[in-house]
C-alpha cells in the first residue's frame, strides 16, 4: 500500500505545475471554508451570546399565548403565583438549568415632567436576572461609570439611550410612569433614572429596565405575577435537548379544555437574529458546496488528463499482469494523495490565518453595538469534517478516470499513440 | 510436450464494414526453453501473433494453448493473472515507468503481482540487476538510461516474476546494431540461465540470426 502511495506521489510529481495549481486550488478552497466557518461561527456565536446573555435569555417560558400576542404587551396572560410555583418546581428538578429569572413586560407612559412619551419596560428582579442574563450589565451605563452591586433598586428605572436623550433625562433625574393594568385602570408612580442602556438588535433590545415590584405595584397586582420566565442553562450546546426535556415536563399541566397551560421558546423563535443565524449556516454550507466542487473538478479535470497521458503506460501495467484493481487503486490512490496534500496544506494555512485573526482581532459594529471584537475559532471537529470531505471528494472524483484507466484492454493501450 | 500450441488460428479485424485477415489459420507449436523469432515485413501478423500467444487478444477462430491452458477462452481477469504469473513481456519502446528507478521498474511486478517479501525481492532485483550488467545502475531513472540500457532493465523486469515464456514484440527496433545484438545475446544467456522461453519479433537480418527457431509470417500466414 505504501508503495502504491509512493508511486502516486511520484506520478504527480511529474506534472508538477498541473499539481501545484490544482493543489493550490484545494488549498485556496480549504483555506476560504475554514476561515469563512470560523468568522462566521464566531460572529454568530457572539451574536447570540451578546442576545442571550445580556437581554433575551437561553429560553423563556409564557402563559399560553403571550407570544403571538408579544407585539402587544398583552398584561392579561400572566402567570400568576401558583403557575409561577409550578415552573419554578420544573426548573428547579432540571439538572441543566442554571438559572431562572422572573419578568414582567410592559409598556407605559414616561414623563419628565414637561414632556411624556411611550416606553416599553422590561421588569425584573436584578439579583436573579443576573444569572440569567449575565452581561446585562454591560449595556447600562451608571453614574460615573460605575456599575453598582445591583443593578436596580426598587424605585429606579433605567431608560434606553435614545430615549433618554430625545427627552433630554440625565441620570439621577426624577422621572414619572404611568401605566395602564390590565382592567383598564390608571396608575402613576414616581422613578429616579439611575441609568441608561444601549439597544441591542430587535424590538425586545430597545426596552427600559425596572424592579419587578415597581411594575407588580404600578399595575396594581393585588398578588404577584409575572409575565415570563428568563431562564439559562449549564450547556449551551443541550439548548434543543433541555427544551425538549422542559417542554415535555410543561405539557404536563392542561387546562379545562385539555390545552396546555404553558409554552416555553428557545431564543431562536423569540429573536429575528435566528433568522441571520440561519442564513449564516446556509452560507457555510454554500461554502462548504463551492469547495466540493473545486476538489470535483479539479481533480476530476487532473485524473482524467492524467489517464489520457498515460495510455502506454496503463497497457504495460496491464500487459505485465497488473490486475484491473490494482491499476484502478494506483489513480484512485493518485487522486487521494492529491487531496491529501492540498487537505494538510489548506488546514495548516487555514488554521495559521485563524491564529493570526486572533492576533490581530477583527473590529466591527452590529447595529447599535460596535467595537465588537470578533476572534474566529474552528472546531476540531469542523476541520475534520471538511478533510473528510475533501478526501471523500477527492476519491470521488478519480474514481471515473481510474475505472477507465482499469477496463483499457491492454492490446489497444500499448498502441495508442 | 510444447509450451506453446497454436490450433487453426485467425485473426480478422472489422473495420467498419472492410474486415482485414491479419493471420489466417495459423498452426504452430513452440518448445520450452527455445529461442524463437518471429520474422516478416511491416504488416505480416507477427505483432498479432504475439499478442494472441502473450494473451493480450483473443483469436477470431481457433485456440491458443499456453504452457497446458487454453488460453483464448480466458476471460479478462484470468488473462491478468495468467500474463503475470506465466508470461513476461518486452516491448519495442522499452515501457519502462518513467517515474521508478531502474530498480523500482524491476520490483514493479513483484509488488503489484506476487506480493513477495521486501528481502526476498530485494534479492531476486540484485541477482537480476547483476546478470544483465545494470547493478550500477540501478538507481538511475528511465531518462538517465541509455536505449541499450533501458531495454537490459526491460529484460530483467520481464524475468522477475521468473516466467515461462518471455515474449518480446520487436525489442531491438529502437537500438543500435550493437546494442540490438548485445540485447538479443542477453536474452539467450537469461534463457539458458532460467530456462525461460522466449519468442521475439523482428525484421532485423541481423538480430534473425541469433535465433534459433525462425517463424516467417507473409500476410497473416506462416510461410
Amino acid at each position: 500500500m505504501i508503495r502504491i502511495f509512493k508511486i502516486a506521489l511520484r506520478n504527480l510529481m511529474r506534472y508538477k505545475r498541473r499539481t501545484l495549481l490544482t493543489s493550490l486550488l484545494i488549498t485556496l478552497g480549504i483555506l476560504l471554508v475554514i476561515l469563512f466557518s470560523g468568522l462566521a461561527g464566531s460572529f454568530k456565536t457572539m451574536m447570540i451570546g451578546q442576545i442571550t446573555d445580556s437581554n433575551l435569555a437561553q429560553m423563556q417560558i409564557h402563559k399560553k399565548g403571550y407570544v403571538s400576542s408579544i407585539d402587544t404587551m398583552p398584561l392579561n396572560i400572566t402567570l400568576d403565583s401558583k403557575a409561577y410555583k409550578k415552573i419554578e418546581k420544573i426548573l428547579k428538578e432540571n439538572p441543566d438549568v442554571k438559572a431562572y429569572s422572573p419578568r414582567i413586560k410592559l409598556s407605559a407612559m414616561l414623563s419628565n415632567f414637561t414632556e411624556t412619551t411611550n416606553i416599553r419596560l422590561n421588569a425584573i428582579d436584578p439579583e436573579k436576572e443576573i444569572y440569567v442574563c449575565p452581561n446585562v450589565g454591560e449595556r447600562m451605563k451608571f453614574e460615573d461609570n460605575k456599575t453598582p452591586d445591583v443593578l436596580l433598586k426598587p424605585g429606579e428605572i433605567i431608560i434606553p439611550e435614545k430615549l433618554a436623550m430625545g427627552m433630554k433625562i440625565k441620570i439621577g433625574d426624577p422621572v414619572v410612569l404611568v401605566a395602564n393594568n390590565k382592567d383598564g385602570s390608571v396608575n402613576g408612580l414616581n422613578f429616579k433614572m439611575v441609568g441608561i442602556i444601549e439597544s441591542i438588535l430587535g424590538p425586545q433590545g430597545k426596552e427600559g429596565y425596572m424592579h419587578i415590584k415597581d411594575a407588580q405595584s404600578l399595575l396594581r397586582m393585588e398578588k404577584p405575577e409575572v409575565i415570563e420566565v428568563a431562564l439559562r442553562i449549564r450547556d449551551f450546546e443541550r439548548l434543543d435537548k433541555v427544551y425538549e426535556d422542559l417542554k415535555l415536563s410543561l405539557s404536563e399541566f392542561i387546562n379545562k379544555k385539555g390545552k396546555a397551560v404553558f409554552e416555553i421558546h428557545t431564543w431562536e423563535t423569540l429573536s429575528p437574529f435566528s433568522n441571520i443565524a440561519n442564513m449564516i449556516d446556509f452560507m457555510t454550507i454554500t461554502m462548504k458546496m463551492i469547495m466540493i466542487a473545486i476538489v470535483l473538478i479539479s481533480i476530476l479535470n487532473v485524473m482524467m488528463m492524467s489517464v489520457y497521458e498515460r495510455v502506454r503506460e496503463i497497457g504495460t501495467m496491464s500487459a505485465i499482469g497488473t490486475s484491473p484493481g490494482k491499476i484502478m487503486g494506483l489513480f484512485l490512490a493518485e487522486g487521494l494523495s492529491l487531496g491529501l496534500i492540498s487537505t494538510l496544506a489548506g488546514n495548516f494555512i487555514g488554521i495559521l490565518g485563524i491564529y493570526f485573526l486572533n492576533i490581530y482581532k477583527i473590529r466591527f459594529a452590529f447595529g447599535k453595538m460596535d467595537n465588537l471584537l470578533l476572534s474566529p475559532t474552528i472546531e476540531i471537529s469542523e476541520i475534520i469534517w471538511v478533510s473528510a470531505i475533501v478526501l471523500l471528494i477527492s476519491v470521488f472524483a478519480s474514481f471515473q478516470p481510474a475505472y477507465k484507466a482499469s477496463k483499457m484492454e491492454p492490446v489497444d493501450a500499448l498502441g495508442h499513440i | 510436450m510444447a509450451l506453446v500450441q497454436v490450433e487453426n488460428v485467425s485473426k480478422i479485424y472489422q473495420t467498419g464494414e472492410i474486415e482485414v485477415a491479419a493471420l489466417s489459420n495459423i498452426n504452430l507449436s513452440i518448445d520450452k526453453a527455445s529461442f524463437v523469432t518471429f520474422v516478416g515485413p511491416s504488416g505480416s501478423g507477427k505483432t498479432t501473433m504475439l499478442n494472441l500467444i502473450g494473451c493480450l487478444d483473443k483469436p477470431t477462430r481457433g485456440k491458443v494453448i499456453v504452457n497446458g491452458k487454453q488460453v483464448n477462452a480466458f476471460n479478462r481477469k484470468q488473462r491478468a493473472g495468467f500474463r503475470g504469473f506465466v508470461l513476461g513481456f518486452i516491448f519495442q519502446s522499452f515501457n519502462l515507468f518513467p517515474v521508478l528507478t531502474a530498480y523500482e521498474n524491476i520490483e514493479f511486478p513483484l509488488v503489484m503481482i506476487k506480493n513477495e517479501s521486501a528481502s526476498k525481492r530485494k534479492d531476486m532485483i540484485m541477482s537480476l540487476l547483476d546478470s544483465v550488467g545494470m547493478q550500477d545502475q540501478k538507481d538511475k531513472f528511465p531518462d538517465q538510461l541509455s536505449g541499450g540500457q533501458k531495454q537490459r532493465v526491460a529484460v530483467a523486469r520481464a524475468l522477475v516474476t521468473r516466467p515461462k515464456l518471455v515474449m518480446a514484440d520487436e525489442p531491438t527496433a529502437n537500438l543500435d546494431k550493437k546494442s540490438a545484438v548485445n540485447v538479443i545475446r542477453l536474452m539467450r544467456e537469461m534463457r539458458d540461465k532460467y530456462d525461460t522461453t522466449f519468442i521475439f519479433s523482428t525484421h532485423d537480418p541481423g538480430v534473425m540470426e541469433e535465433a534459433e527457431v525462425v517463424h516467417t509470417l507473409v500476410d497473416g500466414k506462416l510461410v
